[in-house]
């Protein structure tokens, strides 16, 4: 070999060893342990059930036959900086390994150092898909921990903002999912339809993505003037374009062909993997926090619970686009059932006073001194509180030791949880199946790495 | 004065001069600028297009109604960084983007755009070359446009592009077959290879063209095929951007890579033109009764169909999602082929004579009968216990599951 040559491999290996993750890396088989190897073929039951021994599977395709492909952190269709690392036969995926934390950005470690206050403009950049959601579980955590109870309109505000912010989500992932799969229609049209409800959310709390609207004690705002008219216009529009979709996409040959048996899950695998959410409603089990432990005011509202056969990528699509619809409706009965009232709590120790009360009394100048440089006091305690978000359980858990921050606070995002089933739901797909599967499980990566 | 060029080409009759020199020079140089020019305006259009089905606005800034917008991406391209990454194998990494561009040109050559004209008191076909050989130089080229796709994936020394190749060598190879086999179809009843006899054997009325003379069978076997060769959705599962992330261009950049967007588009619209050719009476149309000018309806009405099929293509990419690889090599062998080449024994019959045609239709619907049995058969076999890629243990069927826990609960 020339100088040159070696030289420019000599980079290549140094190169290599520096972007190199280690352990995480999805290796070649002999340097697999058993278990890691069960894990990759997606062996969720069947190790302990069926006594399946990974290192005899496959046998007849050994690791010269085998190419390990690396699809991220940034790959087109990976939804952000997921890495996943395949093991292809041809164009078929043997072994799969997500590779994650390339977004990680220490959310959860921040929330510590933030006073109760400040906390729900930090989570809700988790899922910067449902930051309404976001915010609205680490509220109902607070005011658990608080034992404060917010004014009824402040409940409903909450349902209409989050039931919004499903939709929004939703539309996302129609219009990802379209792009992966070559509709790049569906991609801006998904997008235009979103941009509906982010300028409702700008109308109502300043802001288009991280609204920080949703806080312990109630909401920012009210509702702006004229909202009802707003919301019609948004729940008429949408609904009539989610038909479009059932043109453009469900009836679709080629996408039924794509979709269609694609990628199964079972019942018993979900609920071992903890799979929540549309993954898990697409094997058939009815499990909707909304309806199952209902928070809000979710059990005085009409809805269905959408639910799959199959648990192949076209029910998890077929159950996000029926939540549009769902969501929408839940929101029509939000304006027709919106009660008259406070939107935020009144209790001085959690809510600030309004700015004109600062000049004239010296107890809401404390308040809103105290409040705003050291905010306010938790007791003693841990909480744990789950709502639905668009893609399963999302929980909050925070302990505190009775100061005005979080001596710990932990979120159980539903991405991350969602990520355990990609290896067994890729298994024997094809890199195309890859892709979409990837994109009906739909992850939100600053909520995995958080 | 090699006869076999007098023998489509009546420009050649009387031996060569200079003044067919020249004339044979200016068709190419016109040709050239023209099919230039039309690839620019295809980026536009195409972005155009495709912005208004999807409710954007498209390009708007370079030029009258951003008609610039190409030139200006390609001067863009131009002053970036030519990379070659350090895997690669340098000489078939330079020369794959020629391999692709250069049939796409060569392919543009044989297709008539127009009639002829007399000019210096010679005939001249409107068309760059009129070889007797005629449309299978196009299937030649394609064939090797393949090679460029080819070997760009194969020496980029990178795995997607690397997946890429493999997909384009299968695709565009099995695909191949069913164009063929249509062409053949068109061949058989012009009885010339000739793009120029095959034009004006379609002459006349709509009638006459081979679009309602063979049935519609031909034109839409074609119609696809030519879109999986083109590399265009719904069949780009060869570039397709969101798997292979560039697919065979991933390592390309600069010039090179502005080489095979350009031949892209070039295809296009030489496909466009070709299936003109073949099933639409090519430059054929009403001519009005004016002096002078016959020359140049015939024109217009070519460029009308192309941009008619031009715009197909566009459509295509706003309407329909992208095929899986598998699926796509099932619809070519299992549909496109069969089809294709059944069709082609009943037109053959019915050319010698209705008794032969009838025949050959008994023949094919048996022929069919026994292939659908057989992509049954292979269709348990391969959802059986012999399927290609083995699933881990013995995953209980979806649904099964569902099913007994409600049985339980009821």
């Amino acid at each position: 070999m020339s100088e040159p040559t070696v030289r420019a491999i000599e980079r290549l290996d140094l190169l290599t060893a520096e972007t190199s993750e280690g352990a995480q890396e999805l290796q070649r088989r002999e340097f697999t342990k058993p278990s890691e190897l069960g894990r990759e073929i997606g062996a969720v039951l069947l190790a302990n059930d069926l006594h399946i021994d990974p290192t005899q599977v496959d046998l007849e395709r050994r690791d010269d036959e085998t190419m390990i492909i690396n699809m991220g952190p940034s790959h087109p269709s990976t939804h952000g900086v997921l890495r996943l690392m395949l093991e292809l036969d041809g164009e078929y995926v043997l072994r799969c390994k997500p590779v994650i934390g390339y977004l990680h950005t220490g959310m959860e470690k921040t929330g510590e150092e933030l006073s109760y206050i400040q906390g729900a403009t930090n989570v809700t950049r988790m899922d910067y898909l449902s930051p309404v959601i976001n915010e609205l579980n680490y509220s109902l955590a607070v005011e658990k921990l608080l034992g404060i109870e917010v004014p009824e309109r402040a409940v409903w505000i909450r349902m209409l903002m989050s039931e919004l912010n499903r939709v929004s989500s939703h539309l996302v992932w129609m219009a990802t999912n379209g792009m992966d799969l070559g509709s790049t229609s569906m991609m801006i049209y998904g997008l235009r339809e979103r941009e509906l409800i982010l300028a409702f959310f700008e109308k109502t709390a300043g802001l288009r993505m991280n609204l920080n609207f949703v806080r312990p004690g109630g909401v920012a705002a009210d509702l702006p003037d004229g909202w009802q008219d707003d919301v019609q216009v948004i729940c008429d529009t949408i609904l009539e374009r989610t038909y479009e979709y059932d043109q453009l996409l469900t009836g679709q040959p080629i996408f039924r062909q794509r979709m269609i048996g694609v990628a199964p899950i079972t019942a018993e695998e979900a609920l071992a993997l903890s799979v929540t959410g549309p993954v898990l409603r697409s094997t058939g089990v009815p499990w909707d926090l909304r309806r199952t432990m209902p928070y809000l005011a979710y059990d005085k509202v009409e809805f269905d619970v959408i639910v799959g056969t199959y648990g192949d990528n076209f029910d998890r699509y077929s159950i996000r686009l029926n939540e549009i619809r769902e969501s929408i409706r839940i929101v029509r009965q939000c304006v027709d059932m919106m009660p008259r009232g406070d939107y935020r709590s009144q209790d001085p120790k959690v809510t600030p006073p309004p700015r004109a009360r600062i000049g004239e009394s010296m107890e809401a100048l404390i308040h809103h001194f105290k409040l705003f440089t050291e905010g306010f006091h938790v007791p003693v305690g841990e909480v744990y509180s789950a709502v639905e978000s668009p893609r399963g359980e999302i929980g909050c858990y925070i302990v505190s030791d009775g100061g005005a921050k979080p001596y710990r606070l932990h979120v159980r995002g539903p991405s991350f949880v969602n990520l355990q089933a990609i290896a067994l739901l890729m298994r024997g797909g094809s890199v195309s199946d890859a892709i979409t599967t990837i994109s009906t499980i739909d992850p939100v990566l600053g909520e995995v790495d958080r | 004065m090699n006869p076999l060029l007098a023998l489509s080409d009546p420009l050649f009759d009387h031996g060569v001069t200079g003044v067919i020199i020249l004339i044979v020079l200016i068709k190419i140089v016109v040709g050239f600028g023209a099919l230039m020019n039309a690839v620019i305006l295809m980026i536009w259009f195409e972005r155009k297009a495709i912005s208004d089905m999807q409710s954007r606005i498209g390009p708007q800034r370079w030029g009258p109604f951003g008609l610039l917008q190409t030139m200006a991406d390609g001067l863009k391209l131009m002053g970036k960084e030519d990379l070659i990454p350090a895997e690669a194998d340098r000489f078939v990494f330079k020369l794959a983007p020629f391999l692709v561009v250069i049939p796409a040109f060569i392919t543009f050559a044989i297709v008539p755009i127009g009639g002829t004209m007399h000019i210096a008191g010679h005939v001249v076909q409107l068309q760059m070359a009129n070889p007797p050989m005629g449309i299978l130089l196009m299937l030649a080229m394609s064939g090797i446009s393949v090679y460029g796709v080819m070997l760009a994936g194969w020496s980029s020394g990178s795995k997607y592009p690397l997946l890429s190749s493999v997909r384009a060598s299968a695709q565009m190879i099995s695909y191949e077959a069913a164009l063929g086999m249509t062409i053949v179809i068109v061949i058989l009843v012009t009885g010339s290879l000739t793009t120029h006899d095959i034009v004006l054997s379609q002459g006349g009325n709509i009638l006459h063209w081979n679009l309602i003379r063979l049935g519609l069978v031909p034109f839409a076997i074609f119609l696809i095929a030519i879109t999986a060769e083109l590399n265009r959705p719904p069949f780009d599962v060869v570039e397709a951007e969101s798997e292979l992330v560039g697919g065979f261009h991933t390592e390309y950049s600069s010039f090179r890579f502005a080489i095979f967007f350009l031949a892209e588009f070039m295809n296009t619209i030489t496909m466009s033109a070709v299936m003109v050719t073949l099933f639409f009476g090519g430059p054929a149309g009403w001519v009005p009764p004016v002096a002078h000018l016959k020359w140049i309806f015939p024109i217009l009405w070519f460029l009308i169909k192309t941009t008619i099929f031009c715009f197909c293509y566009i459509w295509f990419r706003a309407a329909l999602p992208r095929f899986r690889y598998d699926q796509l090599m099932d619809l070519g062998w299992k549909r496109l082929i069969p089809l294709s080449l059944g069709w082609m024994l009943i037109v053959a019959g019915f050319l010698i004579s209705w008794r032969w045609g009838l025949l050959m239709g008994s023949v094919v619907i048996f022929a069919w009968l026994v292939l659908t049995r057989a992509f049954e058969l292979g269709k348990t076999r391969e959802s059986g216990p012999e399927r290609v890629l083995p699933t881990i243990g013995q995953r209980p069927i979806p649904g099964s599951v569902i099913r007994k826990m409600s049985e339980g609960d009821s």
